[in-house]
């Protein structure tokens, strides 16, 4: 009404134009999101597809099967065990504290545990599972999968864990596993994916450790869309693992229950090896542990105590346990000055009892001396003197060379942990190691085992087959990985002259089963099953030119840890060898002790389980029938007692 | 009386005013509003509810809507305009002080039978007094001061309420909906130069006032500013939104992921997949296609909206169609902006998509006068 028509027309051209200058830079503007939009959706779409499926796509890798351990004759030694665990989701339970609270009721949960979980399932995504008890009992599992509706949001769930059945009995070889820890990782150079799981369980010593490749099989993958508060939406595709090499031993497990039996009480260690495979059949220590423990997690007492024992039950004293071989090395001696020809075997020596060289006296065990003594007798007796004298000759780097050839010194491709290779001495060593010259007292000493030799268990019963043998029989452990067999151990000739090898032999057969051998109490009497030894006594401690003139004291009187080692290698049957033992008692007080053990574990061998007392000389039978009894009754830590029956 | 001015013998009267609507805008409008109701029953993980069906509805509602506004002649409707504004800032007042909080911010009123967003209802109501008042005022007074002084004050209140909310999005919308209808009637060029000027100073001011005590915006406002600018600094905090909004948008490709496919929305990633961030989902989905068709539709109705406009010799008409083609314009110009990292994260609904109950009643009801604009158009 107010407005003329003339202004209309103007005032509609100039809205016009301004319309003009308004939709030019609409246009520009709407041009710009055009163009951000191809840029962004056509041009780097690559790029944010990428980052889409970032977002989304996590991979979770599936833990493989470990490989199970068996023993020759296929009993388990490690296998994975189910492992029941009360798992909670709290978006599932609704109110948290009343279903913890039913639940307890219907399983033994201390504060602790409960608060524990009340914190994780607190700090954790509503979807995430929280463990609330792991290691549950099945009967405990029942009774939460029987009440599972008054319980929401509660869940049994299996998981694996490693357990050895034999416990204590094959601690040593077999070892145990336990989680990654950092420094696992830094002494791997191309860490496995699967170590970054956390609480990845990976062997810690034995065969665990050192067939971990094996054992641990390969990750599989699971490729998972999760959204963006982590909630697994669905699997997009799994590709399996593969499950761990199973591995099958040498060693029989009754054989070896048999030995930690037998050295209930003592330090000490056997192993026994078929002189043909070199199968090692036990290979033993005492006392053991129970590996169980560690894969529990030990307590800091259980700890302790096992670290602070004597009798160092953590040690595998098998292989990794050296001592001076004491006599059992006279063999070696022997052999060298045979071979280089400085003497012969009937030639005879003469002992008063002690051998003097520069200065010094070297003593003979029986200070009243063996008078004129040969090969032979100087073995069956082990008569010292003979072997400085022996020493004198031959010289010490044709001693050293003949031990390496039987095995000494030399660390064996075992699988277990902490292989010791001992120590043969020779003049090069004394010098680079020791940075002194060599001097003819060194030889003495070590033409009868002591001064600067030492040797592992292991070693002395590969020393004892290849004595048995003529050849270079080496250790064997792993009998199948995967059911693949290993190469067996028994190995060329020495090249060692038989007539040589033959005198050795027929000695050390008189050692046990002459009446003046050292070890005649523990011979074998059954036909076709006598056995060839030595016994070795090696000193810890030395015997001053005082105390020799005062009367050595004996070891019943010297404090435990000061007392002679007991070493005992044998070989049997003679005729026909099959076995070979070697035995050390720490501070068993001298080869007595020692040679008793190898005696009923040869029996034991040889017979596949517990041998006649008419095997036994009849003096004997008495106290190796309590023995048996003693055995039967044993049962070792961490095994269920039903396994043993 | 008035009547006579508009040449009464070629308005259109009674059902005959049907085939005199502006049908494309129509058209374009219910494409508009499928493609939302396509995205809610996509976000909403292949479902009606909650979203899609209620917004259906509230559509069919607009549209009535609509239509009843379009039938009522043009002048009621310049007469109305004054109270229009006034009930607006009545109620957006109101908001001050019996609003109810949202997401950090007080805009929502209850009225009983609908819960309404009086800033929402001002974006229409100032349009509509600003075209009303240069219809009023003679043109050779609009670059006066005094008349230039009359419609900033007009256009400050509502700002100056809605920025107490706080409500940055909407007061930008406000002032620049505002400001466009004020370029349209004419007033000196000068003016808007000086304004520009001045709002640059303005932003200058505001970045220098951070951390001190005259801080001009609230943290989280600064926030957003530094996101905007770099989403990256703070991938997991302020910038994630942005950031995932991006992803989705940008690995949509050429024809996207197929409907309902999009993971980046079905996963969670995206943040208010149903409201501000719905364009992502549909460009994540429907891929450049989809984003550059719904670009088009909208550019469509601006497009159909200035040709009515420009055709139109009443100046009521002329200026309300352009100002709420501007509103539009800005409307969805600022949300595509933001998604796609052009401008900052300020709370702007894509129109007609996005799940919201005032600001598609109150954008068709806009349209409802300008197609009464087009309808009684003089001829």
């Amino acid at each position: 009404m107010r407005r003329p028509p003339r202004d209309t027309e103007a005032s509609a051209r100039r809205i016009g134009r301004r319309a003009f200058v308004v939709g030019g830079a609409q246009t520009a503007i709407v041009a710009a999101l055009g163009w951000r939009m191809q840029s962004m959706q056509v041009e780097h779409a690559d790029e944010f597809r990428l980052l889409a499926e970032e977002n989304r796509v996590n991979i979770r890798l599936i833990p493989p099967a470990r490989g199970n351990i068996f023993d020759v004759n296929g009993v388990p030694l490690a296998v994975n065990e189910q492992n029941y665990r009360i798992v909670m989701v709290r978006e599932d339970a609704g109110d948290v504290h009343a279903t913890l609270a039913k639940l307890r009721e219907l399983v033994d949960l201390d504060d602790e545990t409960i608060e524990h979980a009340k914190e994780e399932l607190e700090r954790r995504s509503p979807f995430v599972p929280v463990t609330i008890a792991d290691r549950v009992s099945w009967e405990d599992i029942s009774r939460v999968t029987v009440n599972a509706p008054a319980l929401p949001g509660v869940v049994a769930d299996v998981g694996m864990s490693r357990y050895y059945p034999r416990g204590a009995d094959t601690a040593h070889v077999v070892g145990y596993v336990g989680p990654v820890s950092d420094y696992d990782l830094d002494q791997i150079e191309d860490p496995d994916p699967l170590l970054q799981i956390p609480k990845f369980q990976i062997g810690k010593t034995g065969v665990e450790a050192k067939l971990e490749e094996s054992l641990r099989g390969k990750a599989g993958t699971r490729r998972i869309e999760v959204n963006a508060v982590g909630r697994v939406m669905r699997e997009l595709d799994r590709i399996e693992g593969e499950a761990g090499a199973d591995i099958q031993l040498t060693i029989d497990s009754r054989l070896q229950a048999y030995v930690e039996a037998r050295l209930a009480g003592e330090s000490a260690s056997v192993v026994v090896m078929d002189t043909e495979t070199g199968d090692l059949k036990a290979i033993a220590s005492a006392p053991s542990f129970d590996p169980n423990l560690f894969v529990r997690g030990i307590s800091v007492d259980a700890w302790t105590g096992l670290n602070e024992d004597i009798y160092r039950p953590l040690a595998s004293k098998t292989v990794q346990g050296v001592y001076p071989p004491g006599s059992t090395f006279k063999m070696m001696t022997a052999l060298a000055a045979l071979e280089a020809g400085v003497i012969d075997a009937e030639e005879t020596v003469y002992c008063p009892g002690f051998t003097e060289v520069a200065g010094t006296r070297f003593h003979c065990w029986r200070s009243g001396g063996h008078g004129n003594i040969n090969l032979h007798e100087s073995l069956k007796q082990s008569c010292d003197c003979y072997y400085y004298d022996l020493a004198q000759r031959a010289g010490i780097d044709a001693i050293a060379a003949m031990a390496r050839r039987f095995g000494l010194g030399e660390r064996h491709d075992v699988p277990m942990s902490a292989v010791n290779a001992g120590n043969i001495p020779d003049k090069e060593w004394k010098r680079t190691v020791r940075g002194e010259e060599w001097r003819i007292g060194d030889s003495i000493n070590a033409s009868i085992g002591q001064g600067y030799v030492l040797t592992s268990p292991l070693q002395l019963a590969v020393m004892a087959s290849r004595l048995a043998t003529g050849r270079t029989v080496s250790p064997r452990l792993v009998h199948t990985v995967d059911g693949i067999e290993t190469p067996t151990g028994r190995g060329e000739s020495m090249g060692v002259n038989e007539n040589f090898l033959r005198r050795i032999r027929a000695s050390m057969y008189d050692v046990v089963n002459h009446q003046r051998g050292t070890a005649y109490r523990s011979r074998i009497v059954a036909d076709g099953m006598k056995m060839a030894g030595k016994t070795g006594t090696s000193q810890v401690r030395r015997i001053t030119a005082e105390e020799r003139a005062r009367g050595v004291i004996s070891n019943a009187d010297l404090p435990w840890e000061r007392r002679d080692h007991g070493l005992w290698v044998n070989y049997a049957p003679y005729e026909n060898p099959r076995f070979a033992v070697a035995v050390v008692v720490e501070h068993g007080s001298g080869g007595g002790a020692a040679s008793p053990i190898g005696r009923d574990v040869t029996l034991q061998a040889l017979y596949e389980g517990e041998p006649p007392l008419d095997a036994y000389p009849s003096s004997e039978r008495a106290s190796a029938e309590a023995m048996q009894e003693r055995i039967r009754a044993y049962v070792p830590a961490g095994a269920p007692a039903a396994d043993r029956a | 009386m008035s009547y006579l001015t508009y040449h009464a013998k070629y308005v259109p009267a009674g059902p005959r005013k049907l085939f005199y609507l502006n049908w494309p805008v129509i058209l374009l409008l219910t494409a508009v509003a499928g493609f939302g109701f396509l995205m809610l029953y996509s976000v909403a993980g292949g479902s009606a509810q909650p979203w899609m069906e209620p917004q259906m509805k509230r559509f069919a509602l607009g549209m009535a809507a609509m239509f009843v506004v379009a039938m009522v002649p043009i002048w009621f409707w310049r007469n109305m305009a004054a109270l229009a504004y006034l009930v607006s800032l009545v109620l957006l007042i109101a908001t001050e002080f019996v609003g109810e909080t949202g997401m950090g911010a007080q805009r929502w009123i209850d009225l009983g039978i609908v819960r309404l967003q009086p800033s929402e209802l001002m974006k229409i109501g100032l349009v509509m007094f600003l075209a009303a008042y240069y219809d009023w005022l003679p043109v050779n007074k609009a670059s006066h001061p005094f008349w230039v002084m009359v419609p900033l004050f007009f256009i400050g209140m509502p700002t100056l309420l809605t920025l107490a909310q706080p409500d940055l999005g909407t007061a930008i919308l406000l002032v620049a909906g505002g400001g466009t209808v004020m370029f349209l009637a004419g007033v000196h060029w000068l003016y808007f130069a000086t304004v520009i000027a001045a709002g640059i100073g303005t932003v200058m001011a505001v970045i220098e006032s951070r951390g001190t005590p005259w801080q001009l915006l609230k943290d989280y406002q600064y926030r957003r500013i530094d996101t905007f600018l770099d989403p990256a600094n703070d991938p997991l905090g302020a910038g994630y939104h942005i950031t995932q909004a991006k992803i989705a948008l940008g690995s949509g490709g050429w024809t996207g992921r197929g409907f309902m496919q999009g993971t980046q929305s079905r996963l969670n990633f995206l943040p208010e997949k149903h409201t501000d961030f719905i364009f992502t989902t549909l460009a994540e989905e429907f891929g450049f296609v989809g984003a550059f068709a719904l670009l088009m539709l909208y550019a469509g109705i601006i497009f159909f909206c200035v040709a009515s406009a420009l055709t139109n010799r009443d100046r009521f008409s002329a200026l309300l169609t352009h100002g709420v083609a501007m509103t539009l314009f800005l409307y969805f110009a600022v949300n595509m902006g933001m998604v796609m990292g052009l401008a900052p994260v300020v709370g702007v609904p894509l129109p007609l998509v996005s799940w919201g109950g005032s600001s598609m009643l109150v954008l068709l009801l806009a349209f409802g006068l300008v197609q009464s604009a087009h309808v009684h158009k003089p001829r």
